[in-house]
């Protein structure tokens, strides 16, 4: 009994609220108690939100009581990645020059889930300011993999996706500048969406490359990130990037006879795991198999994409954290003489070793004299990245890739390297320099450790991959 | 290979304080770095224009109407300055 209840997905649990089986407080007691004796180990959290979910859960319980219609996510427990604020609690982006900040009011995103009665457990660990593939990065501490404590959950929403793979919620946010949702939900063998860029607002997500941030779910089947995706998606006047969606998208029906599925020939390159090419090839094979027309693309810039987006994001990076200077919030020493040396003494002693290199890198990249060699090249080539996708997307509705070249890798193993961190993100940052909507879905095992298939669309076309996904995810 | 003085250079610019040995382990990063992005050269960018926006939006605009904030919300974000006085922030002198 109280393994079903940790394994509930969004309907599941609902369902059994509405017919009484269970009550909010229970849930909410229920997952708090496994994560209290389970976390210890895994270190998914980074702050728990006990006090005031249990009051959250008292109102949907009265609410049932009541016999009044419920919200979508009546009494539905979630996690929240610490870079999203969430009114009253701590938000620390995984940084020491954020770890007393306390959050003064909601992220559109957390509104929009509180409003449909989803109620927030916790924050969980990411990469200090989302910018890492392993939660190696934290300020705080490494999070473990679920399936394997020596090895990392992925990053840099990985406190997210272990959370939902070991069951400590319902479901989890995450948000994704270079692949943070999918390559953690793969290493972890959960799902997780990267919308389309301004299809979710970024209105209280902690900025880190403001052209590539996207919040998305990671959640427990595909039919929970539809309906997450739903619950916060939509314009926002307080993100002028923010889009209105097709209200009729929800409803499409998915024919997988009709669907023209592209194959990218530059994404299965020496240096794949052969165990996860095996497994990706395997599900092409499966979606053929059930009646979808495969059919092999070249996106041609693939190569340049890694070199696009380290010029690109840090750029972006190191304008954005420009404003923590240790005088309006966060991390503060005010010794220094002058205001230059209080910013120097802040700086370096508020932000961890990446922040700094990425902050480094992109002042240079934007400095006088480099701002045409790097950052305006880069995003023309931006440009020739986003019209591969356009070009292949005349051809076929949606691209099928493996997520990360590797399952999840050992912690410490290349943490030394950034470069060649850098380098397990090489699947899925392309998909952010064009904007586009994707998805990790887990599809199989290599030894025991998870690997996600990703399904790439056209922008606001999410509704194909959940139709995709769904049909895979009942097949594989 | 960037020189440790254009490493100075950049850290003051971003305003981020490093020690002598950070220095050193930058220069050789940063290169590293610059060297595997040099490969963005090889690209034709000839008449390509640049991306800073991957949907593009028309100029989102509202109407330049002061809005009360939230004095709730107004405390909060005073409550996180480090150093104020009577409702404003505290800052060095800079001249």
């Amino acid at each position: 009994m109280i393994m079903e209840l940790d394994e509930l997905t969004i309907s599941q649990a609902l369902q059994k609220l509405k017919r009484k089986e269970i009550s909010a407080t229970e849930l909410v007691r229920n997952f708090f108690n496994r994560i209290e004796e389970k976390d210890k180990k895994i270190l998914s959290f980074l702050s728990l939100n006990k006090d005031s979910a249990f009051l959250k859960a008292k109102e949907v319980d009265d609410l049932i009581i009541s016999g009044k219609t419920l919200p979508l996510l009546a009494g539905i427990p979630i996690a929240v990645k610490d870079n999203i604020l969430v009114e009253g609690l701590r938000c620390t982006a995984a940084s020491k020059i954020l770890e007393n900040y306390i959050a003064p009011y909601d992220a559109t995103v957390i509104k929009r889930l509180r409003d449909q009665g989803a109620i927030v457990l916790g924050k969980t660990n990411l990469d200090e300011f989302a910018m890492g593939s392993s939660t190696e990065n934290s300020g705080f501490f490494t999070t473990r993999n679920p399936y394997d404590s020596d090895r990392v959950p992925g990053g840099s929403s990985g406190g997210s996706a272990a959370a939902v793979a070991a069951n400590f919620c319902v479901f989890a946010l995450g948000s994704d500048t270079g692949g943070s949702i999918r390559q953690p939900a793969s290493f972890c063998g959960v799902v997780g969406l990267k919308p389309t860029y301004g299809a979710v607002s970024r209105y209280g997500l902690i900025s880190m490359a403001s052209s590539l941030d996207q919040i998305g779910p990671i959640t427990k089947n595909v039919e929970d990130a539809k309906i997450v995706f739903e619950v916060i998606s939509g314009k926002d006047p307080l993100d002028s990037t923010s889009v209105i969606l097709n209200p009729d998208s929800s409803n499409y029906q998915l024919q997988i006879k009709d669907l023209r599925i592209g194959v990218p020939k530059e994404y299965f390159i020496k240096g794949t795991d052969p165990g996860v090419e095996n497994i990706i090839k395997n599900s092409i094979k499966k979606a053929e198999t059930l009646g979808a027309k495969i059919e092999e693309i070249s996106l041609p810039h693939t190569e340049y994409a890694l070199s696009c987006y380290y010029i690109i994001m840090p750029s972006e990076v190191s304008a954005n954290l420009a404003r923590y200077d240790g005088i309006k919030y966060g991390y503060s020493k005010l010794k220094g003489q002058n205001l230059l040396d209080v910013y120097l003494e802040n700086r370096e002693e508020g932000f961890g070793e990446e922040t700094r290199r990425r902050i480094m890198l992109g002042t240079y990249t934007l400095s006088a004299g480099y701002y045409e060699a790097y950052y305006l090249r880069a995003q023309k080539v931006r440009t020739l990245i986003k019209k591969d996708f356009e070009e292949a997307f005349k051809k076929v509705d949606l691209i099928l890739t493996p997520v990360s070249p590797t399952p999840a890798f050992k912690i410490g193993e290349k943490i030394k390297d950034p470069l060649t961190m850098y380098l397990s993100d090489i699947f899925t940052i392309a998909v952010n320099l064009a904007g586009l909507p994707a998805i990790s879905l887990p599809v199989g095992k290599v030894d025991n450790l998870p690997v996600g298939l990703q399904i790439i669309a056209q922008p606001f076309e999410e509704n194909k991959i959940f139709g995709l996904g769904q049909i895979l995810e009942k097949n594989i | 290979m960037i020189s440790r003085e254009e490493v100075r250079h950049i850290a003051k610019l971003a305003r981020l304080g490093i020690t002598g040995k950070e220095e050193e382990k930058f220069q050789r990063e940063l290169s590293k770095i610059l060297d595997y992005i040099e490969q963005l050269k090889k690209v034709d960018i000839s008449n390509v224009l640049p991306t800073s926006h991957s949907i593009s939006v028309e100029n989102v605009v509202r109407e330049d109407e002061i809005k009360q904030q939230d004095s709730e919300v107004k405390k909060r974000i005073l409550e996180q300055v480090p150093d104020k006085k009577e409702g404003h922030i505290r800052v060095k002198s800079i001249l």
